[in-house]
């Protein structure tokens, strides 16, 4: 492995693959916050030259953490093809980046490579794509899963509706829930993020959920966004309803401690979604991720956010989900500065994910004491559907009260769609033009009236 | 010269795809018109100056808006949507947004910036008689990417603190910005002296209070250790959210170290007008570290 070039007659020599890998990212905030990040643009450059030459197999016998000391490393080396990563062990990392984007290259030979790779050779590729790259190649890679419906087809683009509430109050979460609904939201999924994580506060708006479904007859499928053992006790204890599993996932054994998780949880979990999960499955998970949340539990051992992303799908993976979003602008701008990096960081997300082999969605979003505004995250969710994302989130007019932060509307989704010429999912399409809230791809006069699912005077 | 029917019937034609509301619309194009003296090839020139104000975006009652158009149970909506501060019953232009609601988000994400990116109101922390210290933190911008060098007092504060503090009180109370200078000054005219009243009334010995400028809660400890307090309270900034910018909270730790874990952290949080008053959570604060000091514990060690 060569560690050394010349650029404009200076020599750069860097002391590890870690050191590389970290200072060939583009400028993020979290890489400087750790320590790891170029020290000038001339550095960071150099470093992409460096990593174009190295291969993939010593990517892959250089994990982020070692294989004894990590769960994560563990499941993603031994989950490896062997056979496939033969077939691409000796390419280098630029040889890989022009296979990928090559017109012979097809999305089937895509999804086969796929299952040949270790995350940080999902991350090295991404280093040296440029954005639009980064949109072309997603694009070519479409991850379908199917739980209640099947996501991620081309030609649809979904949206999960994010009903969450400051109280958790039912009435205000069905005010939510129907104008969401009767604007063409919620096709991925109807998900809360519950403000009151109890089991039985969980069960009871599982419960919310499942009835509205039921009664309407909406194809989607249902879930609140509570710990994976909060959620399982939930089930055996008031036999909730339960289409996906949520949790959230880090990029280390030592990141996901810190959200109290172990991958024997996610094993737990899984099974008993298969066993007395509600929905049809085969995919029965939701996982959400952002680059930075390991370094901010100092779990990151030296590496950059960007490698312990991708390790993120490479180990959600392995739980087979129907959905993964990154949700890119939450953290903060000590990890991601403004709308630039924001921007760059959801398509290094999406891309990552789907050459992964997870079927991906973004949560486009920005918090207050960032330098981003409602524009950027439409500009980013217009990006996102042109690289294929599978959905983004709606909340009312992209501002959650209860997180405090900001995101796509209930608008957006089939704003995109329109723009785009795409449809939401087959069965919930029908459902909105036998609702009266679609004809013809677009929305008809009763399209935004919540009022609707009040006709007789039943919530 | 323009044809006066033809220029009527594109006014109004912008007005109704601007979409404004009734407040903006009935005659309006007559309006635009008669303030307008046109020259003989149509061009203004000079506009008429109206008396009064736009419609004011920041004064909507978001739960009383209802903008949806021929709602098939409207009262029935509107009554369920009392229950969630959320932006719903807002209608929309296409599949887009209508102008009003629009301006309401945008103003309430300007007041949200605003309160983080502004620097404080030194004028008003002087009134409050507060003395002003820095964390390592030189401007906002480090301060909003650099939360190691937020959590430490530059060395100029730890010399500043020593000087003009009381050492050893049984309670140190100070204010910092954290992520809004708004939340600073819409509250610590009230939650401060509050706070010392309530603390005072339990007969607890209060230290000298003061102002940290760029600082993130972990500072606290430092304050601790330099001081040597029992209890320590910080009435800090919080993210501004868009229902509110001015939220504030407080952190309060018994016998805090640097480096301690955080959930040894007691925290009060969403004090500003539309939460808890400041006066009320000012009470609310002596009372949790009259509790505090009894059973000589904070965080999730204490049972309150």
């Amino acid at each position: 492995m060569k560690l050394k070039t010349k650029l404009f007659g200076h020599n750069y020599e860097f002391k590890s693959l870690r050191e590389v890998m970290a200072k060939a990212n583009e400028e993020k905030s979290g890489d400087k916050l750790a320590g790891i990040a170029a020290e000038t643009a001339e550095e960071r450059v150099a470093a992409k030259v460096v990593l174009a030459d190295v291969t993939l197999a010593e990517l892959r016998n250089n994990p982020a953490v070692p294989y004894e000391e990590d769960e994560v490393t563990r499941i993603i080396q031994d989950d490896v093809n062997e056979r496939i990563y033969d077939e691409h062990k000796n390419q280098t990392v630029a040889e890989f980046r022009e296979w990928l984007l090559e017109e012979a290259t097809t999305t089937d030979m895509i999804h086969r490579a796929s299952r040949g790779l270790t995350s940080e050779m999902v991350s090295a590729v991404c280093k040296l794509m440029s954005n639009l790259d980064l949109i072309y190649c997603a694009k070519k890679i479409p991850v379908t899963a199917h739980c209640n419906t099947t996501i991620g087809l081309p030609g649809t683009f979904s949206s999960r509706l994010q009903p969450n509430h400051t109280t958790d109050d039912p009435k205000g979460i069905a005010a939510s829930l129907m104008e969401g609904f009767s604007l063409g939201c919620g096709d991925a999924v109807l998900g809360l993020n519950p403000v009151d994580d109890s089991v039985e506060s969980v069960a009871r708006i599982l419960k919310l959920f499942e009835d509205f479904k039921n009664k309407w007859q909406v194809p989607t499928q249902i879930c609140v966004l509570a710990h994976v053992t909060t959620q399982t006790e939930a089930v055996r204890k008031f036999n909730a309803p339960i289409d996906l599993m949520f949790q959230s996932i880090a990029g280390s054994q030592k990141g996901n401690e810190a959200f109290g998780l172990t991958a024997a949880m996610l094993e737990e979990g899984r099974d008993m979604m298969l066993h007395r999960g509600t929905s049809t499955g085969p995919n029965v998970m939701y996982f959400e991720t952002g680059q930075g949340s390991e370094l901010s539990s100092n779990a990151h051992n030296g590496w950059d956010q960007l490698t312990m992303e991708a390790r993120c799908y490479g180990f959600g993976k392995h739980y087979k989900p129907f959905l993964v979003n990154t949700v890119v602008g939450f953290i903060g701008p000590e990890y991601l500065y403004d709308a630039k990096q924001v921007t760059r960081a959801g398509l290094e997300d999406h891309f990552m994910g789907k050459l992964s082999g997870v079927p991906m969605g973004c949560d486009a979003c920005y918090t207050n004491h960032m330098k981003a505004d409602q524009n950027d995250i439409e500009n980013l969710a217009a990006l996102l559907v042109a690289a294929g994302c599978n959905y983004i989130m709606g909340v009312p007019q992209g501002d959650d009260c209860m997180l405090m932060y900001q995101c796509t509307g209930y608008h957006e989704p089939q704003t995109l769609r329109e723009i785009f010429g795409l449809s939401p999912i087959k069965p919930f399409e029908e459902w909105m033009e036998k609702m009266g809230f679609l004809k013809d791809g677009h929305l008809t006069p009763l399209a935004g009236d919540a009022s609707v699912f009040l006709d007789r005077q039943e919530v | 010269m323009v044809d006066q029917n033809a220029l009527k019937a594109v006014i109004e034609q912008v007005l109704s795809e601007m979409n404004l509301g009734s407040a903006f619309q009935g005659g309006a194009a007559e309006r635009i018109m008669e303030n307008s003296s046109t020259n003989p090839d149509g061009m203004t020139t000079e506009t008429v100056v109206d008396e009064g104000f736009a419609p004011d975006v920041s004064a909507v009652d978001l739960r009383k808006q209802y903008l949806v158009e021929n709602p098939r149970n409207g009262e029935a909506y509107m009554d369920l949507k009392q229950h969630s501060p959320a932006r719903l019953g807002i209608g929309r232009a296409g599949a887009r947004y209508k102008t009003l609601p629009l301006l309401e988000f945008r103003a309430a994400h300007s007041a949200a910036q605003d309160a983080v990116f502004s620097g404080i109101d030194i004028e008003f922390i002087e009134k409050m008689k507060l003395f002003i210290v820095r964390t390592m933190c030189k401007d906002k911008d480090e301060y909003l990417t650099r939360p190691d060098l937020g959590r430490k007092l530059s060395p100029e504060a730890v010399k500043e603190i020593k000087e003009k503090c009381r050492m050893n009180p049984t309670v140190e109370v100070y204010v910092s910005d954290g992520l809004s200078s708004a939340a600073v000054t819409e509250n610590i005219a009230d939650l401060l002296p509050a706070v010392m009243q309530g603390l005072q009334s339990f007969g607890i010995d209060v230290g000298t209070p003061f102002f940290v400028e760029y600082g993130r809660v972990g500072v606290e400890d430092e304050v601790t250790e330099l001081l040597n307090s029992t209890v320590t309270c910080v009435l800090i900034g919080e993210r501004p959210g868009l229902i509110t910018a001015g939220s504030m909270s407080a952190y309060i730790t018994y016998k805090g170290t640097v480096g301690m874990p955080e959930a040894r952290r007691t925290v009060i949080s969403n004090i500003h007008g539309d939460g808890t008053p400041p006066v009320e959570a000012g009470a609310h604060i002596a009372e949790v570290i009259k509790i505090m000091l009894e059973k000589k514990a904070s965080g999730t060690d204490l049972k309150l």
